[in-house]
């Protein structure tokens, strides 16, 4: 059921939607999280304007959707649509899917290619950069009509993003005078980042795409918890793939404190063996289940890197999946306090062998909207917003290692989303 | 769309005689997901079977991935078990509704089927709604009157899935 659907307690009660002048943050700070940042049409609008539209650097497509001259995909920064180009020079452009005319929202493909963009309405057309290259009748029919004479067509071209690149992932930006995207993702950040998008040519695998019925917040909110995984997931903890005690980190950015990597160590054996006192706290442990078919689980190490799993979180938009060896980006489009969108591409790389592609589509069942994990992620997430919208009480507890704030040395720890928030309120000036 | 399911021309009574059993068999397969049976589902395969559910676009364009990807009974056992053991989700009614069936070939070990389906979702609190619709691209293994999937394609149009998909279509 989409968001839009909701039978009970469509559209939210007035006191979780007030207006923005009268929204306090609650007195105990970073240790709750008001329920208006998940509610509210006003924080909502100024998320868009300050963050997505703001100077962060969005997400946009892998250079590996696009790879050929006139190839373009149909994208979002924030909610807004953007059409991402490749030139004739092999350069990269984004522009916003509207028509400098009459603002029709002209690309109407997911993906495809062409020599020029050619706004179907009134014939505007526009080269792979977006300039404004022809317009029907500029100079009228028998010298009637038509543009003026001081009309110049690049006054008049589609509108531009900053774009960058860092091994085959595109970013754009509304703000022109973005730092570097290595300044922006930070040391800490890159290390992880740059273990998946090493330079090696990606090969697409394919896409999904869904709704869930949450404010977007909370899917990085869920990924900067450590805490969830071995409760929510027992799937995880049955088959060892991580268990409450198992090597791993929860890093966030020490520049903003917004990006994240959740990073683990599978155990060496295929089963994790999970002590009697930690069998006590997770109440969803099953005892004694084996897989029929355990090529899922195998592990490959393909990277020089001390984790087997990493999930990062890079604000504002974008998430990077490492789960063993299945591998994907998920692209957040905010969609209203109550609903995001989520568009999955998964990808492998181009000299894998037929064999390792299909062991990554195989892993690919732990992800993804009827993933293993996935599934469940959706479902909580989608409990949250209904908890937070319909109910009388206005906060949620946010005290796991209350002390820190940012990178943790504990699963067993919030303090990733208290960075988080910390950056987020005075960005919103809460 | 597929490749592999391209239409053969069959005689009018061995397409009939196919069309009627693998009706059959959808009536049965529907019943044991819909009826909550998950656990029953993998018997409808064969052991080496390949079942994908996958959306349009990657279907139209020959990605490989699958929302679920499966090579074998065996995943599909595991996937049974995890759905009706391990997974949380919010508890729901799903009803699937199987038409259209097309014979695309016949041999007498074999019967290539393409059929169109819609899967219905109610919720606690929801309406039903229309929680996919897709076409089936099937390869049957026949033994007699007897049926397993070799293979099935589950490929949907409905692109935007609400939230998820916690059963197998």
């Amino acid at each position: 059921m989409y968001s839009s659907e909701t039978v009970i307690g469509l559209g939210t009660p007035s006191v979780k939607n007030k207006p923005i002048e009268q929204l306090v943050w609650p007195e105990e700070g970073l240790h709750a999280i008001p329920d208006w940042v998940y509610t509210s049409d006003d924080v909502y609008a100024r998320e868009i304007e300050r963050i997505f539209h703001g100077p962060t650097w969005n997400f946009v497509a892998l250079e590996a959707e696009v790879p050929n001259s006139g190839d373009y995909k149909r994208s979002y920064v924030g909610p807004t649509p953007v059409v991402v180009s490749r030139a004739e020079d092999g350069s990269i452009h984004v522009f916003e899917n509207r028509c400098a005319h009459r603002g029709a929202e002209f690309c109407r493909h997911t993906r495809g290619n062409n020599t020029e963009f050619v706004c179907p309405y009134h014939q505007w057309s526009y080269d792979l950069k977006g300039n404004l290259q022809g317009i029907p009748f500029k100079r009228g029919v028998n010298k009637l009509g038509g543009m003026p004479r001081d009309f110049r067509n690049e006054d008049h071209g589609l509108k531009k993003l900053a774009v960058t690149t860092r091994n085959g992932v595109v970013f754009a930006s509304f703000t022109h005078d973005m730092e570097p995207i290595e300044d922006y993702l930070t040391p800490e950040i890159l290390k992880d980042f740059d273990t998946v998008f090493n330079g090696k040519k990606l090969r697409i695998l394919g896409f999904y795409k869904n709704e869930l019925p949450c404010n977007w917040k909370m899917y990085h909110e869920n990924l900067k918890d450590p805490y969830h995984a071995t409760l929510l997931h027992s799937f995880l903890v049955v088959f060892g793939l991580l268990v409450a005690g198992n090597r791993s980190a929860m890093v966030a950015d020490s520049k903003r404190g917004v990006h994240g990597t959740m990073a683990s160590a599978k155990s060496d054996s295929l089963y994790a063996a999970v002590d009697a006192d930690k069998k006590k706290e997770m109440r969803s442990f099953h005892e004694g289940m084996v897989l029929k078919d355990e090529r899922f689980l195998e592990y490959v190490k393909e990277f020089d890197s001390e984790w087997s799993v990493t999930m990062q979180t890079i604000w504002p938009n974008l998430i990077v999946q490492r789960e063993m060896n299945t591998l994907g980006v998920r692209h957040i489009v905010p969609n209203g306090p109550n609903s995001m969108i989520m568009l999955w591409t998964m990808f492998g790389y181009e000299d894998d062998t037929e064999e390792t592609t299909r062991h990554r589509l195989r892993q690919g069942n732990l992800m993804g909207p009827a993933g293993f994990l996935g599934l469940e992620d959706n479902e909580a997430m989608k409990f949250v917003q209904e908890g937070v919208r319909r109910s009388v009480t206005d906060r949620s507890v946010l005290k796991l290692d209350s002390e820190n704030i940012g990178t943790a040395d504990s699963l067993i720890s919030e303090a990733a989303i208290r960075a988080m928030y910390k950056h987020y309120r005075e960005v919103m000036g809460f | 769309m597929l490749p592999g399911f391209d239409k053969k021309p069959i005689a009018h009574d061995k397409a009939l005689a196919a069309r009627a059993a693998v009706e059959d068999f959808h009536a049965e397969y529907c019943a044991v997901l819909d009826g909550g049976d998950i656990e029953q589902w993998p018997e409808f395969f064969t052991e080496n079977c390949v079942y994908r559910v996958t959306e349009y676009e990657n279907a139209a364009h020959g990605f490989p991935a699958g929302l679920i990807y499966a090579e074998g009974r065996n995943m599909l056992r595991d996937r049974a078990v995890a759905i009706s053991r391990t997974q949380m989700f919010a508890p729901r009614q799903m009803l699937h509704f199987v038409s259209n069936v097309r014979i695309l070939d016949v041999t007498d070990e074999e019967i290539v089927a393409q059929s169109n389906y819609m899967l219905l979702q109610t919720l606690v609190e929801g309406a039903t709604t229309l929680h996919q619709a897709g076409r089936l691209f099937d390869r049957f293994a026949r033994n007699g009157a007897e049926l397993l999937l070799k293979e099935r394609q589950a490929i949907y149009d409905t692109a935007m899935i609400a939230n998820d998909l916690a059963y197998p279509v």
